[in-house]
């Protein structure tokens, strides 16, 4: 079995590496995780992407084994690691502050795991040096960490993590604490070291460009539970509720009640498309709301004819900014909510000037339909 | 590379001088205080040493070198320090190591525990050792009156109770430098180290207690060097096998009224401690290896 995966990871297998069932961790009365089920397969990245408090260490610890679980199980290639100590459970993990071995040289440090499983001197010499050479320290061996910067000292953490062909590498925002210029160089490279090695991969962060650059899929996390789970193209066109289509990228949020395939609001009617409106499945007259992508709008002149299968709602510009790529408008709802347009340059498109009274018009397809606050 | 380095720790030192003239004054008061309460005293005890009851020479060194009880002394108390210090080291390192790990509320009831000797005098808690150890002590009339014992046991009076109080006494230093240093060690490193598939005991050794090495060194040379001078303790818990060379030089100052000799011994335990010092800082400079724990 072989297939592909968006980011163009070769899968051997269909296996899955991981399964989190019911798991749940409560600390007193606050339940940090509560309930997340999650199937990972063989050779996947995946990021748990959420805003903070919402679980994800949590998670990744219980995984790791430094966390003991308050309910529900961790299955590692199959079998239950629940009662398995974080020694024995074989997943390699890169932590945000490196917990590198101050004591040792970077080849000490990789050697170190080599060293508990016992693997003999030459064969283990022979693996640091591929290692370092992984992550392109090759001459970094014989350096202490506090003689490296910090992106030199996480490629190291990351060089053994992996040297021992661990199950699972987890990763704990392993690049928050570098400048986002190495952020990104970095980035890059545990894309490509984790695909060269075919490692499952559960990466933490909060920055949602580095998950949709990274990930295979994405499990978006709120109040300790998944959201949503899915590639960044599905969270991003076909976000399942108001948090997650307000978590990712920027969305303009229209609010009304969802009757006879429109969402109704004091502001218009919207149409919704049939594939959007059977994917929400709400009631009838059941808070609802339209979301819609700044690049998904168009301002046209409100005199004029609507073409067909348009929806339109009046707004005034306030704020024209040019970005070089894009032109991003900001206007201002009859009811005062604020809308950000976003319009690719080099097209035909007109320019508009702050107090335009313009029209903002968007296909209806172009619409998410989510349930409203308070359904 | 060595020369860019050069250039970079001379230009460090250059811009700290004229801070280092400034803030040094703050420490005025204290180097006044130890020239007069250390130096001068010390410097006329090495001038004693070579000059009473005879005219410059090394008589002295030479009567203290060559008597045969004397040298027992000094090695006797080169013995009981250091089982002193293997002792605080064997107790204290534990109790430091639990206290690293526990809550800190928990931490902080621990150290008062640590910290009750300091609040009491040295010859009160000498004497309460008394009491306990002597034949007709809470011990001995206990497992007597138990019938465990038909004799009393040889408590007091010898070596054990010599460092049985000494060490009581000494702990403290131990404990406070073991724990300051275990207390920063990042325990995401013992973690870092389970994870990558150390068992319990195999992280402790190869990465808690590597990194703890500061506080084994400021510990034990802390305890060993007080441990040198001490006089009360072995007095009191100790037989005249048990004689620590402080006592022996407060012996030849009031009983034998003799100075230079006094002087000379004085002079050997301190430049006998300050090889001890040399030596250990070799040691201690492993910190510098090991990296700013405190930046751990
Ligand atoms: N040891 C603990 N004791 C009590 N509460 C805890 C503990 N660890 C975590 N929590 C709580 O559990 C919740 C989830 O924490 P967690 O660290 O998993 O969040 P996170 O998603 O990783 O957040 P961040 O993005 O800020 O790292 C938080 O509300 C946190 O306060
Ligand atoms: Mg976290």
């Amino acid at each position: 079995m072989s297939a592909h995966l968006p980011s163009g990871r070769a899968v051997r297998t269909d296996r899955t590496a991981l399964a989190l069932r019911g798991l749940r961790k409560m600390f007193g009365d606050v339940a940090a995780v509560a309930g997340v089920d999650l199937d990972v397969q063989e050779g996947e990245f995946i990021t748990l992407l959420g805003p903070s408090g919402s679980g994800k260490t949590t998670t990744l610890r219980m995984i790791a084994g430094f966390t003991e679980q308050s309910a529900g199980s961790i299955e590692i290639d199959g079998v239950d690691v629940s009662t398995v100590p974080p020694h024995k459970r074989d997943v390699g993990m890169v932590f945000q502050n490196y917990a590198l071995f101050p004591h040792m040289t970077s080849a000490e440090n990789i050697e170190f795991p080599l060293q508990m499983r016992k693997v003999p001197k030459a064969e283990a010499k022979q693996k640091v040096a591929d290692a370092l050479k992984l992550v392109k320290l090759d001459s970094y061996g014989p350096r202490y960490p506090r003689q490296m910067s910090g992106g030199q000292q996480q490629r190291i953490a990351l060089a053994r993590a992996v040297v021992f062909q661990p199950r699972l590498l987890l990763m704990d925002e392993p690049l928050g604490a570098l400048d986002k210029k190495l952020r990104e160089a970095l980035q890059l490279e545990i894309m490509h070291i984790s695909r060269q090695l075919g490692a499952t991969v559960i990466y933490v962060t909060h920055d949602q460009e580095e998950a949709l650059v990274m990930s295979d899929r994405i499990a978006i996390f709120h109040d300790g539970k998944i959201e949503q789970l899915g590639s960044g193209e599905d969270l991003y066109e076909r976000p399942i509720s108001l948090f997650v289509a307000d978590f990712i990228g920027e969305s303009n949020i229209l609010h009304g009640k969802f009757a006879g395939g429109s969402v109704v609001a004091e502001l218009g009617t919207w149409r919704v498309g049939d594939a959007a409106a059977a994917r929400a499945s709400l009631g009838a007259d059941s808070p609802a709301a339209l979301v819609v992508r700044p690049e998904r709008l168009r301002l046209i002149p409100r005199t004029g004819d609507v073409p067909a299968g348009v929806n339109t709602v009046d707004a005034t510009v306030t704020d024209v900014l040019y970005l070089g790529s894009t032109r991003k408008y900001e206007l201002r709802l009859a009811n005062g909510q604020g809308v950000g347009v976003r319009q690719q340059l080099g097209g035909p498109e007109t320019t508009w000037n702050p107090a335009d009274e313009v029209r903002l018009a968007w296909d209806v397809d172009a619409g998410v339909l989510v349930a409203g606050r308070g359904a | 590379m060595s020369a860019p380095v050069a250039v970079k720790e001379g230009a460090g030192r250059v811009m700290r001088g004229p801070l280092i003239s400034r803030w040094g004054a703050l420490a005025v008061p204290l180097l006044l205080f130890l020239t007069f309460a250390f130096l001068v005293p010390m410097f006329l005890i090495v001038v004693r040493s070579v000059t009473d009851p005879v005219n410059i020479g090394m008589g002295n060194y030479v009567t203290f070198f060559t008597t045969e009880a004397n040298m027992r002394v000094l090695g006797n108390t080169f013995y009981i320090a250091t089982v002193c210090t293997v002792a605080c080291l064997a107790i204290g390192y534990p109790y430091a190591y639990l206290m690293s790990i526990v809550p800190q509320r928990v931490a902080g009831i621990m150290l008062v525990f640590v910290l009750v000797p300091f609040w009491s005098s040295l010859l009160v808690r000498t004497f309460a050792w008394e009491v306990i150890l002597r034949d007709t002590g809470l011990i001995n009339t206990l497992l007597l009156n138990l019938k465990v014992i038909s004799e009393p046991l040889p408590l007091i009076r010898n070596t054990f109770s010599v460092i049985l109080g000494m060490s009581q006494i000494l702990l403290p230093f131990m404990v406070l430098p073991l724990y300051s240093v275990m207390q920063k060690i990042d325990p995401e490193l013992t973690r870092a180290a389970a994870n990558l598939g150390a068992p319990p005991f195999s992280a402790f050794r190869r990465v808690f207690v590597p990194l703890s090495f500061p506080g084994i060194t400021a510990g034990c040379l802390l305890v060993f060097v007080l441990a040198l001078g001490f006089y009360i303790t072995p007095t009191i818990l100790g037989s005249a096998r048990e004689t620590m060379i402080s006592r022996f030089i407060a012996d030849q100052v009031q009983v034998r009224v003799n100075w230079g000799l006094a002087s000379a011994m004085a002079v050997v335990l301190m430049v006998l401690t300050f090889v001890v010092l040399a030596v250990a800082s070799r040691f201690v400079k492993l910190r510098d290896v090991y990296g700013a724990l405190g930046e751990g």
